[in-house]
């Protein structure tokens, strides 16, 4: 059975590193690559009157950004790496989503940089590599 | 000579001290003057009662309106609850739509307007007028008017304007123009004119001035009398920064506190009710009594039924066409579904919210009863049911939380604050379509709209009460005397829309998501 590797990418050096190492695994391997980037949103967050209006509209500007400044130029760069690469993009909680990608894929195993910091912030509530470990049905590897 | 100088400038400095007080007075009661007398006679005329009687035209014809479409769709706020819950919970939501604007969020934007004053303020009004059994009346308006809501808000996302940059615009101007031409209706642009008119008014009287007239009169009650002005100064340079500076960090960070301030406001609310559970029958008795007996209110069971059913329109905003605004945003492939999710506004905005302040002022003995007769005690002019300490308004209900919690009262006087302002965020976005409809878009337009806006801001802080109450009364009333009439004669539409929905959600051609 030929291997699907997740790679979550947000364009970061340690992001890029993920990618790498996921690349350099389904070589080895016989693999295929999904890159994939999500666009934290949560349906339950408050918008005024305005953001409501535009919505639709930056939705549509952010997928495209997200599409030319950081999935295009990524694809550009593995074009001759020899594995299969596609991409992913969607809205979402980080994780779950990630976990999404990998269902809907038939992904084997889910790749993540991390970037080596242990914020305040994510030991109050979890950072994404933290949740994914509790909650991916696949395995995950954190690459530092 | 230095010292004559700093003298000079002393003395100079003391009389323009002293000065600027009387100053502000005047300026404050020419405001007032000028405010009462050029808009007497339209509040005269919404508030017309029945020849013959005192009931007001305008009360009857929200309610009636609200009975009307909850017989004709089938008592559809009851039948179709749970589906709403359910659809604001996002159990429908396509996940390929992640990143437009959910259910909940149109729900939650649509909230933040309608939920403020109204149900603190206005609820101790209706009470300390109409007695306990004006919240029974209240209620059932509450309840009626989910009917109301459902119905404007199908249409305004029906008859939205979708622009190829993919922002769109919706609400009773549209649904008046376009569905009334595709049922061969004639007066339809007339009807939008006239509502896109009140609505501009009505966002400048309700949606502003009343707001930062009671904004100062909280702020005052905290920290000491000063002249309304100088609050409506600052209110007006915040609004200004949002609206015209888009300055969207202070709205969101309102939009975030906001509902985190309706919950602690329900949830204290509660706790007192819970804490004086042995009057919690005596309170609903006081209820249920005082609806039908009036126990002694000025004008009666009719006092207490106006008061209740005028506060539950004023707060919820059922009929109105305001909502419809906001709910047009909604990315959603169904109409139905955005009606569904809007009858929820008044429940919690009317049945729950509103009812705890009620039960709050009556539990905690706001109200002064005749220990012999069970009688209210009006106070003197003989309008009003005497308080324990003679407050009214905000100021009753903040007597009644804090006679529990004393530090309540400041927590209250924030959220009034706040409540304030994003109902100001909010109308002014509502005047502001009003206003595109009527010139068209473009920046010079819409710019002229919201400094006008800004500038209402520091008339309504520095008028008195009465007039502004009156007026912002009135116009919200005549926005829903044009929208109603519209809602009459486009509910066939919804009515094919809602049972084409409903098949499709019993064939499972509609299923959840998860």
């Amino acid at each position: 059975m030929s291997q699907t590797f997740v790679v979550g990418y947000d364009g970061s050096d340690a992001a890029r590193r993920a990618v790498q190492f996921a690349l350099d695994r389904a070589r080895d391997q016989n693999g295929r690559l999904v890159v994939a980037h999500v666009l934290e949103w949560s349906p339950y967050s408050f918008l005024t009157p305005t953001e409501l209006e535009e919505r639709h509209k930056r939705r549509r500007e952010e997928l495209q950004r997200a599409e030319k400044a950081l999935l295009k130029p990524l694809l550009d760069s593995l074009k001759d790496a020899g594995v299969p690469v596609e991409t992913a993009l969607k809205y979402g909680n980080i994780s779950d989503t990630l976990c999404d990608i990998a269902g809907e894929a038939g992904g084997t195993q889910i790749f993540i940089g991390r970037n080596g910091h242990s914020t305040m912030g994510s030991r109050i509530f979890g950072s994404v590599a933290g949740r994914l470990a509790q909650t991916a049905s696949v395995p995950v590897t954190i690459v530092p | 000579m230095t010292n004559t100088m700093t003298r000079a400038a002393f003395v100079a400095a003391l009389s323009l001290g002293a000065s600027s007080p009387a100053l502000a007075q005047t300026l404050d009661e020419k405001v007032n003057e000028i405010f009462a007398s050029s808009t007497g006679w339209f509040v005269d005329f919404i508030f017309s009662p029945f020849p013959g009687t005192s009931f007001p035209w305008i009360v009857a014809w929200l309610v009636v309106a609200a009975t009307v479409f909850t017989i004709y769709f089938g008592f559809i706020q009851f039948r179709a609850f749970p589906h709403s819950i359910a659809l604001v919970r996002g159990d429908y939501a396509d996940p390929d739509d992640a990143g437009e604007v959910s259910h909940f969020q149109a729900l939650a934007t649509a909230l933040s307007g309608t939920v403020g004053l109204g149900n603190i303020a206005g609820v101790a009004v209706a009470v300390g007028i109409g007695g306990p059994g004006a919240t029974f009346w209240m209620i059932l308006a509450g309840l009626l008017g989910m009917a109301s809501k459902f119905t404007e808000c199908t249409l305004a996302v029906k008859y939205r304007n979708e622009y190829p940059d993919g922002t769109v615009s919706g609400g009773p101007m549209y649904y008046m123009t376009k569905g009334m031409a595709q049922r061969g209706l004639p007066g339809g642009r007339i009807l939008a004119v006239m509502f896109a008119v009140f609505c501009i008014l009505g966002a400048l009287g309700g949606g502003n001035m009343f707001q930062a007239n009671q904004a100062h009169a909280q702020i005052t009650n905290v920290v000491g009398n000063y002249p309304g002005w100088i609050t409506g100064v600052v209110f007006a340079a915040i609004v200004f920064a949002v609206i015209v500076g888009g300055l969207k960090s202070i709205a969101r960070v309102t939009e975030k506190v906001v509902p985190f301030m309706g919950v602690m406001y329900v949830s204290v609310a509660l706790v007192i009710v819970l804490a004086n559970y042995d009057k919690i029958g005596w309170a609903f008795g006081q209820i249920f009594a005082g609806a039908f007996t009036g126990l002694g209110v000025a004008g009666g069971m009719v006092g207490a039924l106006i008061q209740g059913f005028k506060r539950a329109a004023f707060s919820n905003e059922a009929g109105v066409g305001s909502a419809a605004i906001a709910h047009s945003a909604v990315r959603t492939k169904e109409p139905a579904t955005e009606g569904f999710v809007s009858l929820l506004e008044p429940f919690i905005d009317t049945v729950v919210i509103c009812t705890m302040t009620a039960l709050v002022i009556i539990i905690t003995g706001q109200l002064v009863s005749d220990p012999e007769t069970g009688r209210y005690v009006l106070a003197e002019g003989g309008k009003m049911i005497a308080t324990v300490d003679g407050n009214t308004g905000v100021a009753l209900t903040s007597a009644a939380f804090s006679s529990t919690f004393g530090w309540f009262k400041y927590v209250l006087a924030l959220a009034v604050i706040l409540f304030a302002f994003s109902t100001m965020i909010s109308w002014s976005y509502y005047g502001l379509k009003a206003w595109t409809y009527l010139f068209g878009e473009g920046h010079i337009k819409e710019l002229i709209f919201k400094l006008i806006f800004c500038a209402f801001v520091v008339v309504g802080a520095a008028a008195s009460l009465g007039p502004v109450i009156d007026f912002s009364d009135a116009a919200i009333f005549a926005m829903a005397v044009v929208n109603i009439a519209a809602l009459y004669m486009l509910m066939p539409i919804v009515r094919d829309e809602v049972n084409g929905y409903l098949s499709r959600l019993k064939s499972g051609e509609i299923t959840k998501h998860r």
